[in-house]
C-alpha cells in the first residue's frame, strides 16, 4: 500500500502530540474523544482530563473517513440551538445512529460504528480558515484560503491560493513563498499570524509524511488558541518505519461502505505480513463464478480486466488478488485452500460451473512448480467439493521450471478426477479466460 | 541519447545477490560478452574480497567491496549501479552514488516501499545529477543481446524463447515488472522481440516515467516502433500524449493501460500497484486508453486483442522496409550441471605444453640467459609482476643477507638439536622455522607495520617515540644487542647504501632514520638494525613500484615480510642441519647444571 487514510481523531492526536514543537506561539486543546457508543461516551465523561464532556456543550459526528459529513446531516451542534448538545444528547444521538444503516450522499452505505466528540467552539465566520497540503506530481502544494468552512469546494479557484514546493525547496524559499502567497482578502489583523501557522503547517505536514493534510475550516480565536474543526488527514504508510514513534498508535480503517475484512481476507492479510513473499485477496462477490489464483500484481490486473471485459457482468468475478515473490509451498497451500473454501460454499445461482483461473505471466525468479506443489495440495483436500460444484480448472503460467509444474498440475488433476486445461507461454495470458467462458 | 546499454556496459552490484548476478553472468555468456556485465559486489558486511561465479562451464571471481565508492574507484568505468539494497537503505545508497561525481549514469533500485517523500527527494536528485533512475519497486530493463538487469527476463531458456537474446526492433516499456517478461514473450511471438526495454516500477514516485524512457527510445535509431503497458492512476500517460501530438514522438506506439476492472468498484480496492489507483476520472485506465487512442496511438480493444495490434502494427513495419530481417545470432549454451571449483589459483598454471609462472614459461625464467634472476621469480609468483631490475636485485639483497647467523640463534640450533636427534632433513628445518615470530625475525613485519603507521599519520619522529611509549610497545627495529652508532652493522650499511644508489626514494627510511636520531641520542645502541632496515625498505620499495598504501598493508598483514625472512633463513638452517650430518654428532642433551630447578610439591586445592 502507500497512502492510507487515518481517523480524524488519530489525525488531531498527531497534531497534539507534536503540537509544542512545529506550532510555537499558538495553542491547541485537542479535547476530542473517539467512541463506538453512547455508553464509551458516557463512561469517558468520568474518566479524570475528560470533564469537559459534563461541562461544555458538544459537538458530534461521524470518523469514518468519509466527508461532507454536513451536508450528509452527520454533524450533531444543536438540539434546539447551535451549541446547547448535552453529553446525554451525544450519547443518545450517537446510539440512534449506530440503530440502523446509513446512505451517504455520495450512494455509500454502511453501518456507522466510530464517533468523534469535541466541545462546541462558539466562532464566527470571519474567524475560520482553510489550509490544506498534498503532493501533485512531484511537487507538494499548499492550498490556502480566508474561507473556511464546507462552501469552500464551491469556488475553488477564487478563493483557495496554492503553491508549489518542488521537494528540494530550501526552508528559506519556502517560507517565502508562502508569504508571498497568503490570500490577500484575510483581514490584516490575522495575516501574520495565518503567514506564521501556514508555514508550521506546511513542516509539520512534511516532516510528518502526510500523503495528504486538510483543516477545513481552522479557527483562530483570540489569544492565538486555534481550533481544528475538521480535519482529512492521509498517512504514507510506507514511512511507517521511521515514523513509528511520532505517529503513535495509528489505525487504519476500510473505507465506509467496504465491509470490514471477512475473516478469509484477515487471515491472508496476516500471513502476508508474516511472509517475504506477497500474498493478496480481496473477496468482491462471495457468489461469484469465476474464482482467481492469479500470481503478480500485474496479472492479477489484466485478469480482472478481462473477466470483466468477457463474461459481461463484472458480478461474476468473485475475487480479486494475487501472490507473488517466492511464496513457499506451505503458504501457497494455505492460500489455496482459503480460495477454494471461499469458492465451494454456494451453488451458482444460475446452475452454471464453477471457473478456477490459475494464471500469471512468466514469473521473472518464482519456482512454478514449488509454487504450484502447494495448489496441488489444496486440490487434494477439495477435490470432492470442487467436483460437486463442476469446477472447471484452467492453468497457464510460464517461468523457472514451468514445465514441471504444469505437469505436476495436470496429472494431480486428472488422477483426483478434476476438469483441468494447462497453457505454457506459447498461450497469451489472459486467453485461457476467453476459452474457460467460451466452452 | 541512444541506447540505455551497450555490450560494453559494465554494472556494480550493490548487495551480494549470487542468484541474480549469476543469471546476469550467465546471459553475458550466452551472447558471448568480452567482459562480465557485473564488475563488482557491494556487501557492506562481507569480508570477502571476491565472489565466485559461474561464466560458462568456467569459474570467474567478482571483486567484492565494503562500499560504493570503494566500488566505482577500482572500476571507474562501472556507470550502472544496481542498487538492490532493502527499501530501509536503498534511499542511502542511491544518495551516495549520486554524490561519486561522474561514476554513474543510471541507478536501477529494486526495493518496493521505499517513503514516498525519501523517492522523491532521490529522484529529483538523480534528474539534477543527469542519473537516470529505474525503479524504485521494478525488475528492471534490458537491451537484449547487451546488457541484462538482474532477474528480468527468467530463466536463460525463457529469455532465449522470448528473444531476449538479440535485439529486436521494438522499445518497451511498462509499469509492472511481471508483465514486462509476459510483453516480451508476446511480442517474440507477434513480432521480432525487443531492441530496449524498462520497467519503470510500481511505486507511486519512480524515477525514469514513461515519457523519460519513450523520448530515449525515439531518439534510438535501433528503435523502430514502442508498446507503452500502463496503469490505472497517475497522469503520465498524459505526457506520452503531449509529445505524440507535439511531433517529439514519430514512432508509432502500441499502448494499453490496465485496471479497467476499477470502474466497477467505487472505492476501497486497490488493483494493482502502490501507483495504481484513480484520483480522478482522467486516471482511469478506460479515459487513458480513450485518449491515447484518439492522439494517433495504436490501442487494441482489450487486453486480450494486444498481440493482435502488436502482430498488425509489426507487420505494417516490415511491409514497408522499416524494419528489416534479424540475422539470428549464434548462441553459446551454458552447461546444466556446472561444478564449483573448490580451489583456486591465480599464480602458476600447469595445463599446457609447459608450465608457467604468471603467465612465464619456466624454460623462460630458468636459466641464466633468460635474465630472470629467483628475485624476478619471487616477483611472479608472489606478487603476479614483473618487478624491475633494482627491485629484483633488493629482493635477492635481502635473501642473501638474512641467509645465516651463526648457530646460536634460536632456529639454527633447534634445526641442530633435532638433527642430531636423527632427524630428516623436513623435520629439522621445519623446527628451525617455527621459531620464527615475533621474536625471531618477526621484527621485519613489526618495524614496517609501525614506521608505516606513523609515517602514514604524520607522526613526527618524537610523536611516534611518544606513541610507542603510550602503546607500551618497543619499537621494532630498533636496537642491536652488541652493535651501536660506534659500531655499525654492515649489513645495515649495505642495505641502506644500495637502496641510496638503486631506489627512486626511500621516504620512510628517511623517516626511520630521523627515529633512529633520537633514540641514538638516548642510548647509543639504539640503532635501527637489521629486520627494521629491510621491514622498512620493503615498504619503500612496494611504494616506489606504485602500490596503493591499502594493498601495501595487505601485504604486511598477510606475513610476506617474514617470508622473505624465511625464504632467506632457510638456507641457513638446512646448512646447519648438513653441518650435523656430515659431523655425525650424536643425541644432544642438555647439561644438568644449566637448569634450575626449583619444583616445589603441588598443593591440594
Amino acid at each position: 500500500m502507500a497512502q492510507r487514510a487515518i481517523r480524524e481523531y488519530d489525525g488531531k492526536a498527531i497534531f497534539s502530540k507534536h503540537w509544542e514543537e512545529y506550532f510555537g506561539g499558538f495553542h491547541y486543546g485537542f479535547k476530542s474523544v473517539l467512541v463506538t457508543s453512547g455508553a464509551e461516551l458516557k463512561a469517558k465523561a468520568q474518566e479524570h482530563g475528560f470533564e469537559w464532556l459534563k461541562r461544555e456543550p458538544l459537538v458530534a459526528k461521524p470518523d469514518m473517513l468519509f466527508g461532507k459529513r454536513g451536508k450528509n446531516d452527520l454533524v450533531l451542534f444543536k438540539t434546539a440551538k447551535p451549541g446547547d448538545v448535552t453529553l446525554d444528547a451525544a450519547a443518545a444521538w450517537i446510539d440512534a445512529k449506530m440503530a440502523g444503516t446509513t446512505t451517504l450522499l455520495s450512494g455509500q452505505h454502511g453501518q456507522l460504528s466510530h464517533f468523534i466528540v469535541e466541545p462546541f467552539t462558539p466562532h464566527s465566520q470571519a474567524q475560520e480558515y482553510y489550509i490544506s497540503a498534498t503532493t501533485v506530481g512531484e511537487d507538494d502544494v499548499l492550498y490556502m484560503s480566508a474561507e473556511g468552512g464546507m462552501e469552500v469546494e464551491e469556488g475553488w479557484d477564487e478563493k483557495v491560493n496554492h503553491i508549489a514546493i518542488p521537494i528540494m525547496m530550501s526552508d528559506a524559499d519556502m517560507e517565502h513563498a508562502i508569504k508571498a502567497n497568503v490570500p490577500k482578502d484575510i483581514p490584516a489583523k490575522d495575516k501574520e499570524k495565518f503567514t506564521s501557522f501556514a508555514i508550521q503547517f506546511f513542516k509539520f505536514y512534511r516532516d510528518m509524511n502526510f500523503a495528504y493534510l486538510e483543516i477545513n475550516p481552522i479557527v483562530m480565536l483570540d489569544n492565538n488558541e486555534m481550533a481544528i474543526l475538521d480535519l482529512v488527514a492521509r498517512l504514507d504508510d510506507t514511512a511507517g518505519y521511521l515514523m513509528a514513534e511520532k505517529w503513535g498508535e495509528i489505525e487504519y480503517p476500510t473505507a465506509f461502505g467496504m465491509e470490514d475484512q471477512s475473516p478469509e481476507e484477515k487471515a491472508i492479510a496476516e500471513a502476508d505480513a508474516k511472509s517475504g513473499a506477497s500474498l493478496k485477496l480481496t473477496i468482491l462477490n462471495p457468489l461469484g463464478r469465476i474464482w482467481t489464483m492469479v500470481a503478480g500484481g500485474g496479472a492479477s490486473v489484466v485478469y480482472a480486466d478481462t473477466i470483466a471485459d468477457l463474461s459481461g457482468d463484472v458480478k461474476d468475478l468473485a475475487n480479486y488478488g494475487e501472490y507473488s515473490g517466492g511464496p513457499t509451498t506451505g503458504e501457497t497451500k494455505f492460500y489455496a485452500e482459503t480460495v477454494l473454501d471461499l469458492m465451494t460454499r454456494h451453488k451458482d445461482p444460475k446452475g452454471r460451473d464453477k471457473i478456477l483461473i490459475i494464471g500469471g505471466a512468466i514469473a521473472n525468479f518464482t519456482d512454478v512448480a514449488k509454487t504450484f506443489t502447494g495448489i496441488i495440495q489444496a486440490f487434494e483436500n477439495y477435490a470432492t467439493k470442487m467436483k460437486a460444484h463442476n469446477t472447471r480448472i484452467y492453468v497457464r503460467r510460464g517461468g523457472p521450471n514451468y514445465e514441471k509444474g504444469l505437469k505436476d498440475i495436470k496429472e494431480a488433476a486428472d488422477r483426483l478426477g478434476l476438469y483441468i486445461e494447462v497453457y505454457g507461454p506459447e498461450t497469451h495470458v489472459t486467453d485461457i479466460v476467453r476459452m474457460a467462458l467460451a466452452k | 541519447m541512444g541506447a540505455l546499454f551497450t555490450k560494453e556496459t559494465q554494472a556494480i552490484f550493490w548487495n551480494n545477490n549470487t542468484s541474480a548476478i549469476q543469471r546476469m553472468l550467465d546471459y553475458d555468456y550466452t551472447i558471448s560478452r568480452t567482459k562480465p556485465s557485473v564488475a563488482a559486489i557491494v556487501a557492506p558486511t562481507s569480508n570477502n574480497k571476491f565472489e565466485k561465479f559461474f561464466y560458462g562451464p568456467d569459474e570467474i571471481m567478482v571483486p567484492v567491496f565494503r562500499n560504493t565508492k570503494e566500488a566505482s574507484e577500482a572500476f571507474p568505468k562501472a556507470d550502472v549501479l544496481l542498487n538492490f539494497a532493502s527499501f530501509r537503505t536503498a534511499y542511502d545508497v542511491t544518495m551516495e552514488a549520486i554524490a561519486i561525481k561522474g561514476q554513474f549514469k543510471t541507478i536501477m533500485v529494486t526495493a518496493e516501499g521505499i517513503p514516498e517523500r525519501l523517492a522523491r527527494k532521490m529522484n529529483q536528485a538523480a534528474r539534477d545529477a543527469g542519473v537516470i533512475v529505474i525503479g524504485p519497486a521494478t525488475v528492471g530493463g534490458i537491451s537484449p543481446g547487451a546488457f541484462k538487469i538482474a532477474n528480468v527476463g527468467g530463466t536463460i531458456e525463457n529469455i532465449v524463447n522470448s528473444k531476449l537474446h538479440r535485439a529486436g526492433s521494438c522499445g518497451l516499456v511498462t509499469r509492472s515488472g511481471g508483465l514486462f517478461n509476459e510483453l516480451s514473450n508476446i511480442i517474440a511471438i507477434n513480432a521480432d522481440g525487443i531492441s530496449e526495454g524498462v520497467a519503470i516500477g510500481g511505486d507511486r514516485f519512480v524515477g525514469s516515467v514513461f515519457i523519460d524512457n519513450l523520448l530515449r527510445m525515439e531518439s534510438n535509431p535501433d528503435v523502430k516502433y514502442m508498446i507503452l503497458l500502463g496503469e490505472v492512476g497517475g497522469t503520465e500517460e498524459y505526457k506520452v500524449i503531449d509529445a505524440v501530438k507535439s511531433g517529439k514522438i514519430k514512432k508509432p506506439i502500441i499502448a494499453w493501460c490496465i485496471g479497467t476492472i476499477a470502474k466497477h468498484f467505487s472505492s476501497g480496492v486497490q488493483f494493482g500497484h502502490a501507483g495504481a489507483s484513480a484520483n480522478a476520472d482522467a486516471e482511469t485506465a478506460a479515459a487513458k486508453n480513450k485518449a491515447m487512442a484518439e492522439a494517433g496511438i495504436f490501442v487494441p480493444e482489450s487486453f486480450n486483442d494486444l498481440p493482435n495490434k502488436i502482430k498488425e502494427v509489426y507487420t505494417n513495419l516490415k511491409a514497408k522496409g522499416v524494419i528489416k530481417d534479424i540475422v539470428e545470432p549464434e548462441l553459446r549454451t551454458v552447461p546444466k550441471v556446472r561444478r564449483a571449483k573448490e580451489f583456486i589459483c591465480t599464480i602458476s598454471d600447469d595445463r599446457g605444453d609447459e608450465a608457467t609462472y604468471a603467465g612465464y614459461p619456466i624454460s623462460s625464467v630458468a636459466t641464466p640467459d633468460t635474465g630472470f634472476g629467483i628475485g624476478d621469480v619471487i616477483s611472479l609468483l608472489w606478487f603476479k609482476k614483473r618487478y624491475p631490475k633494482w627491485a629484483t636485485e633488493f629482493i635477492e639483497t635481502v635473501i642473501k643477507t638474512v641467509a645465516d647467523h651463526g648457530p646460536a640463534v634460536s632456529g639454527a640450533h633447534n634445526a641442530k638439536v633435532t638433527a642430531r636427534a636423527g632427524k630428516d632433513v623436513i623435520s629439522s628445518l621445519v623446527t628451525g622455522l617455527l621459531t620464527i615470530g615475533p621474536r625471531f625475525g618477526g621484527a621485519i613485519d613489526d618495524a614496517a607495520k609501525y614506521f608505516k603507521y606513523a609515517h602514514d599519520h604524520n607522526m613526527t619522529p618524537a610523536d611516534f617515540i611518544n606513541y610507542m611509549k603510550k602503546e607500551g610497545k618497543t619499537i621494532s627495529g630498533i636496537g642491536h644487542r652488541i652493535k651501536s652508532v660506534r659500531n655499525p652493522d654492515l649489513r645495515v650499511s649495505g642495505l641502506k647504501k644500495f637502496a641510496a644508489g638503486n631506489f627512486p626514494a626511500t621516504p620512510l627510511l628517511d623517516f626511520a632514520l630521523e627515529v633512529e636520531k633520537l633514540t641514538t641520542s638516548k642510548k647509543d645502541n639504539l640503532i635501527l638494525n637489521v629486520d627494521g632496515t629491510i621491514g622498512i625498505l620493503m615498504v619503500d620499495m612496494w611504494r616506489a613500484l606504485g602500490y596503493p598504501e591499502d594493498e601495501i598493508d595487505g601485504f604486511i598483514d598477510a606475513g610476506t615480510l617474514n617470508a622473505f625472512f624465511v625464504v632467506g633463513r632457510s638456507i641457513g638452517f638446512i646448512g646447519h642441519i648438513l653441518d650435523e650430518k656430515r659431523l655425525g654428532m650424536p643425541m644432544y642433551r642438555h647439561p644438568m647444571d644449566d637448569i634450575l630447578y626449583n619444583v616445589e610439591k603441588a598443593t591440594d586445592l
